[in-house]
């Protein structure tokens, strides 16, 4: 019953985050903006599409959009979000979890490849790039949370009784905001990638997949809200304590998450994108916050 | 410039026979010894044909003296020694030259089609019948160099041209841009006139630059004509011209800060430019500006309540824009994008002949409304704006300028409007004579050159957009840069496609 739900709540839910993002970023902008439910009709549109396939690709070019659709559901499962116990859990996890991402973002690189443009080669290296420099910040906070809640698994960190902001509060400040970094590069948020542009020479994720059409493009839409959703659900977990009961932390959760789809959407509103050379620095930064944040939790 | 040339006013006309006939060496070294020693820039230079030779005319602008001067030469054979090895800014009008009359510039460095369309003169092509786009580019040889291939369909909605980047890695080596696909043979469509039609093809040939075109093109034919427009038709042209500016400036603004993700200004300037637009349609509508300004003054007058309406809106939408703007320099994630991205060096901008915002924001103090004065700008000046970093932020920040003093000039000409008429009729055209016109449209100047036959009619006539001389400016700024910096750079041109294929 539980994984059921909690299954529903990542596939249902996370087209809303991205609703919630694009209405923040309208009404800062003083724009109306397009509803918040848009993200569920654009997926239902792309569904129902028919596919353009180059003759170049080869199936590894679908692969990608598959195995992006699946890992996001697969990690989901490994963060108790509806209760205390999470469907899957055992002592390092974590490590599977991250790992799990990375699979996805192998397949999805190896699907841009795959098309032999100048333009998804560019992006598959962007993203690599950016993605091997954000593993050390994530790695650094799971470091952290393993020290201050003893246990060495993602649900130990996720159903903290709240001592930890007693106990750590410098500590868990330093993740917190480490780990909404690592959310943006991850998810190609501003100030990393602007996920508006049509400039196919800035971009990053989205120039890796413009050769998906249809289904396929309508499948990496959604599992990249899901993968928000899932770092989202992370941080969000991390951040309240436990309470035990299904529908509390259900929309615990799916509140909290929201708040992060605002926190986004003003981020987004208020800075311009960074120059592609200095995103390294910022990530090398979001390491270092959260290295410190294992160093408060040492001494 | 000196005694080889003729000197004229802008828009003055003169009598063809007038105009210095010389050899090509003296047709050369004159050129040559007016742009590298008098510091004048080449402000068109074509071909056409004449008694069944190709004749070469060059008009350079002075901007010291407020003088363009004019001289000729008969092509002897079918080429010719290029100018452009020792002054660049010849390059592309030669290409130009070589497509259209099948004559070759001896030793010019990089001859390629400008437009790719076949001669004009049947029978003499240098370069055979590619299609656009199809030719060599230049190569960067090596196994860690790629080459990343734009266009000419963009993902955006906008005009095609064909980029090609020689990378290494995110870093450009080197552009090459390949236009010609909006090539719709303008200036070969305007011969044998003035026609009904002219006009039309003139607030066409860029679209956004409706209004400087139109007003090139009227100046042109009353200088031929001997017609003086009245004073209140000046003042109006001068209106709508600052407000193609406005309307332009604030766009560029806003579609700056949409290409560095920073929205409020994108948003926010996308309204601000439907507003100015929408005073252009007030004027005459059309948001363009078409069917305003016409040989002899302009079609629309302003009758008291439109103007207080005009005045009333503008300033509305000039304190929307100044607070939009605002805060693209407050905002240190935006400065830090525009600054240092995009430079051209000062001295390649004299030396490849930049014109416009591009030019003024290397510090070249360079503006037709200034140097070459016309229309209303004779009595009320406009200053000239520059920056000196010759980056994105600098050719951002000209734009901001240019955009305040654009609203003080409009809103100053519609509390003193002259009341005169609106428009004079145009007598007949003097034959055998040659005038150029230059005005200042938001992108730059633009030249353009009539020569008429002895029976009045047009017999050459050459378009110079701004675009024509900036675009290889484009080029330069992305040498050494960052690959996802393009975008960027590009839109702080923001050059036009069709204002440069014709």
């Amino acid at each position: 019953m539980r994984v059921v739900l909690q299954l529903l709540l990542v596939v249902l839910a996370s087209p809303l985050l991205l609703g919630v993002i694009n209405k923040t970023k309208a009404l800062m902008a003083g724009r109306v903006g397009p509803p918040v439910l848009q993200s569920y009709r654009d997926i239902a549109k792309l569904l129902r599409k028919g596919s353009v396939i180059s003759e170049t690709t080869t199936w590894v070019f679908l692969l990608g959009p598959a195995v992006a659709l699946v890992v996001p559901l697969l990690a989901s499962l490994m963060l108790p979000l509806a209760g205390t116990e999470a469907p899957i859990a055992f002592t390092g996890d974590l490590i599977v979890f991250v790992y799990l991402f990375a699979l996805a973002r192998f397949c999805t690189t190896a699907a841009a490849l795959d098309t032999g443009s100048a333009f998804e080669g560019m992006g598959a290296a962007r993203e690599l790039t950016f993605a091997a420099l954000a593993e050390p910040a994530l790695f650094f906070g799971f470091l952290a949370l393993a020290r201050v809640s003893g246990g060495l698994s993602l649900t130990s960190f996720m159903t903290m009784d709240g001592g930890h902001w007693r106990r750590a509060s410098a500590a868990m400040v330093l993740v917190i905001a480490s780990w909404f970094i690592v959310l943006l590069v991850e998810n190609s948020r501003v100030p990393f990638d602007d996920p508006n542009t049509h400039l196919e020479l800035t971009m990053i994720h989205e120039v890796m997949v413009l050769d998906h059409s249809g289904p396929a493009f309508g499948m990496i839409l959604w599992g990249a809200a899901m993968k928000l959703f899932v770092y989202g659900a992370l941080i969000v977990g991390v951040i309240l304590p436990a309470s035990g009961s299904v529908l509390v932390d259900l929309s615990a959760i799916l509140g909290g998450v929201l708040v992060v789809g605002v926190a986004i959407g003003l981020v987004e509103s208020g800075m311009a994108r960074l120059r592609l050379v200095r995103v390294p620095q910022l990530l090398i930064t979001a390491s270092l916050v959260a290295g410190f944040a294992v160093v408060l939790v040492l001494r | 410039m000196d005694g080889r040339f003729l000197a004229r006013r802008n828009a003055q006309a003169a009598r063809l026979a007038d105009v210095p006939l010389v050899d090509e060496a003296a047709f050369r070294a004159a050129v040559l010894d007016a742009v590298l020693v008098d510091g004048c820039r080449i402000a068109s230079l074509f071909a056409r044909e004449s008694g069944g030779a190709v004749e070469l005319v060059a008009v350079v602008a002075s901007d010291e003296t407020s003088e363009v001067g004019l001289v000729r030469a008969v092509l002897a054979s079918d080429s010719f020694e290029s100018l452009t090895t020792e002054c660049p800014q010849a390059h592309l009008f030669e290409r130009e030259i070589a497509e259209q009359f099948g004559v070759r510039p001896e030793g010019h460095p990089w001859l390629k089609p400008v437009r790719f369309h076949g001669p004009w003169r049947t029978g003499r092509s240098v370069f055979g019948d590619a299609g656009p786009g199809v030719t060599d580019f230049f190569r960067v040889e090596g196994d860690e160099v790629h080459e990343v291939a734009v266009g000419p369909v963009h993902a955006g909605v906008i005009e095609p041209g064909h980029f090609r980047f020689q990378c290494h890695g995110e870093q450009v080596s080197h552009l090459e841009i390949a236009l010609g696909y909006q090539h719709r043979g303008i200036e070969r469509a305007l011969v044998g006139g003035p026609t009904k039609k002219s006009i039309h093809y003139m607030e066409t040939a860029a679209g956004d630059t409706t209004v400087g075109h139109a007003i090139a093109w009227s100046q042109a034919i009353e200088a031929l004509t001997g017609t003086r427009p009245p004073a209140r038709a000046h003042a109006i042209r001068g209106i709508a011209l600052e407000l193609e500016r406005l309307a332009n400036h604030v766009g560029d603004l806003g579609a700056l800060a949409g290409d560095v993700a920073f929205l409020p200004t994108a948003s926010f300037c996308g309204r601000i430019r439907g507003d100015y637009l929408n005073l252009s349609a007030e004027l005459c509508g059309s948001r363009f500006g078409r069917g305003l300004v016409r040989p002899g003054g302009v079609a629309f007058d302003i009758e008291p309540a439109r103007l207080e309406m005009l005045q009333g809106r503008l300033e509305t939408s000039t304190r929307d824009a100044k607070e939009a703007v605002g805060l693209l320099w407050e905002t240190p994630t935006v400065m830090e994008r525009f600054e240092s991205t995009g430079m051209v060096e000062p001295d390649a901008c004299e030396e490849i002949g930049m014109v416009g915002v591009a030019a003024r924001a290397c510090g070249r103090a360079i503006d037709v409304r200034h140097d070459f004065p016309f229309g209303i700008y004779r009595f009320a000046h406009v200053p000239v704006m520059t920056a000196h970093h010759g980056d994105v932020n600098s050719r951002a920040f000209v734009r901001w300028l240019e955009l305040q003093r654009s609203a003080e000039f409009v809103a100053d000409q519609l509390t003193a409007l002259p009341s005169t008429p609106v428009r004079v009729v145009p007598g007949a055209i003097a034959p055998d004579s040659i005038v150029a016109s230059l005005t200042e449209g938001w992108r730059g100047e633009i030249c353009h050159v009539a020569i008429t036959d002895s029976a009045g009619t047009i017999a050459r006539y050459k378009i110079t957009d701004p675009s024509f001389h900036n675009w290889f400016g484009l080029a330069l700024a992305l040498r050494g840069g960052q690959i996802s910096d393009f975008p960027l750079c590009n839109k702080s041109f923001n050059l036009s496609y069709c204002g440069h294929d014709l």
